[in-house]
């Protein structure tokens, strides 16, 4: 069995703060987008699923992911409630950390995955059926998703797919299932008629501030280690991050006005568009991942609204298509030059890369998207997905939890 | 008779409209936030993407009591310090009012709107040193 490393397990200890706090800062990103009657909703929407993800994933949730592969499809029960999980490494996933730090580390990806999906459900959500459809999701989505893309056996990996740090694990599967979530939970009152204004775009602006930050840990944590390939990671991200948010406000300037909100949510999309690549790829190819992400994202919302869909934070544009060109252009930019343990993409002379990330993409999204579009149809035949009209028009805050905001 | 203006106008125009009242001698006035729009109705405001509308905007609701006989003077002097000649300058209303009071001495009507250096009182200075000078309007 290989050594601990001090340096790498210190590393992925602060890459975990770095994962989990990017969570309440997601809460802060939404929260300012929405109206002040549904500002509290919103941010505990993000914030609960720390809660009850962190349960879920030490009870069951880390075996079903990364216990031993059952035919490809999901973990087998060997790491149930953590046993076996402890300070060894792990010749697997952690060759030189504690395998209970990978495990927590993880643990971190698979909370924020589910707290991105609710910007699609902002304002209308009843809060106890936002509570069962998580735990099911995590379990029936995320969970097998990790497995087929990072576990050892999964069906993703076995064909070898690039995923750096979770474009299709962590960013298809939120935006794709965003987007069936929308559909089948419906608009909300007045969607299209009035306008809906975002209550804070200072607290947004924050949130992605301290995303772009904690994102150093999403991606450069993902070496698990600290060496080049993370300090690579992190300058890629910081670089598609900078690309996407400089283009996003040239596309709205171009519209109207360099729109503060817009450079902002050019910055996340820059930060999701580089996530599978930023260990494969050089920083001028991250120029080039995050400046294309932005007008797929940007004209992916125009398109959204022309459908007249109120996927009301924009999961699926963002998250679902800019993680959806992130995990293509792997396919284009990867290359061995910079992670010798990776592959080379089609603009190195390996086309083939290109058709494993496209049907990776395919099947990630397929599977996303259909099965919560039947788990949100139950759900709501079930226990009903929305508040009442009433309750809408009175907030969240106020209908649900019983508290406001602002006195 | 004692008149109630309420004028509507530009947040921005707070400071100018103010000092413009301050020099004709307009002393007492109460200032609120409000929200509303006339027939023009929004504007665009520059969204994530593109733009979206937004149809009550901010403005300025300032309200001032004051002797019938001065109203004609402030309402232009408001007009005046307030207007951009642009769509959504606001708005004057003007009403009757029955009664006035002063809280703290009890003094009713026109007395409860006399203040040290007021409209009024400037207006009857400036009367007398015109008299003592020899000069009649």
């Amino acid at each position: 069995m290989e050594q601990i490393n001090s340096g790498d397990t210190a590393w992925i200890l602060v890459a975990t703060a770095l994962v989990m706090m990017m969570t309440p800062a997601l809460a802060f990103f939404y929260g300012g987008m929405v109206r002040k009657k549904n500002l509290l909703s919103t941010i505990n929407l993000s914030f609960i699923t720390i809660g009850l993800i962190s349960l879920q994933w030490v009870l069951f949730g880390y075996t079903l992911a990364f216990g031993e592969s059952v035919g490809g499809l999901f973990g087998g029960l060997n790491f149930l409630g953590l046993s076996g999980v402890g300070a060894e490494p792990n010749a697997d996933y952690a060759a030189t950390i504690p395998h209970l730090a990978f495990a927590a580390y993880q643990m971190m990806f698979a909370i924020i995955t589910p707290a991105l999906i609710t910007g699609a459900f902002v304002e209308r959500v009843r809060f106890k059926a936002f509570l069962i459809f998580t735990l099911l999701w995590a379990t029936l989505v995320y969970d097998p998703v990790a497995h087929w893309v990072w576990g050892v056996g999964g069906i993703l990996r076995s064909i070898g797919a690039l995923d750096f740090a979770g474009g299709t694990v962590v960013h298809i599967t939120a935006g794709f299932s965003a987007l069936a979530f929308a559909m089948v939970l419906g608009k909300r009152k007045w969607f299209g008629q009035a306008p809906m204004e975002p209550s804070n775009i200072p607290f947004t602006v924050l949130g992605a501030g301290l995303l772009w930050m904690g994102w150093f840990g999403f991606n450069g944590g993902s070496a698990l280690a600290a060496n080049g390939l993370a300090v690579n990671a992190l300058v890629t991200t910081n670089t598609a991050a900078a690309a996407a948010a400089l283009v996003w406000m040239f596309l709205s300037w171009n519209d109207n006005k360099p729109s503060v909100l817009g450079i902002v949510t050019g910055a996340v999309v820059g930060l999701v568009a580089i996530t599978p690549a930023a260990g494969f790829v050089t920083p001028l190819s991250a120029i080039v991942i995050g400046g294309l992400a932005a007008p797929i994202s940007y004209y992916a919302i125009r398109l959204r609204q022309r459908w007249g869909l109120d996927e009301s934070l924009d999961v699926w544009a963002c998250h679902g298509m800019g993680g959806t060109w992130g995990a293509l252009a792997t396919g284009l930019f990867a290359t061995k030059l910079v992670n010798s343990t990776g592959a080379d993409g089609l603009l190195y002379g390996n086309p083939g890369q290109f058709g494993v990330q496209a049907l990776a993409v395919v099947v990630t999204i397929a599977f996303a998207f259909s099965v919560t579009f039947v788990l949100a149809k139950l759900l709501n035949r079930w226990m009903g997905l929305r508040v009442t009209e009433n309750e809408e028009e009175v907030g969240l805050d106020i209908s649900e939890h019983g508290e406001r905001a602002y006195a | 008779m004692i008149k109630k203006i309420e004028a509507i106008f530009r947040e921005e125009k707070l400071t100018v409209v103010k000092e413009a009242l301050a020099a004709i001698g307009i002393v007492g006035m109460n200032v609120s936030e409000v929200r509303g729009h006339g027939h023009h109705g929004g504007i665009e405001l520059a969204g994530r993407i593109g733009t979206y509308k937004v149809d009550l905007l901010p403005r300025i609701q300032l309200n001032i009591v004051l002797s019938d006989h001065n109203v004609e003077k402030t309402i232009e002097t408001i007009r005046q310090a307030a207007q951009t000649d642009n769509i959504g300058d606001g708005i004057i209303f003007v009403y009757p009012v029955d009664q006035v009071v002063r809280m703290g001495t009890g003094e009713r009507g026109h007395d409860a709107l006399t203040y040290e250096g007021d409209i009024d009182v400037r207006q009857e200075l400036e009367a007398g040193l015109m008299n003592a000078v020899g000069i009649s309007d």
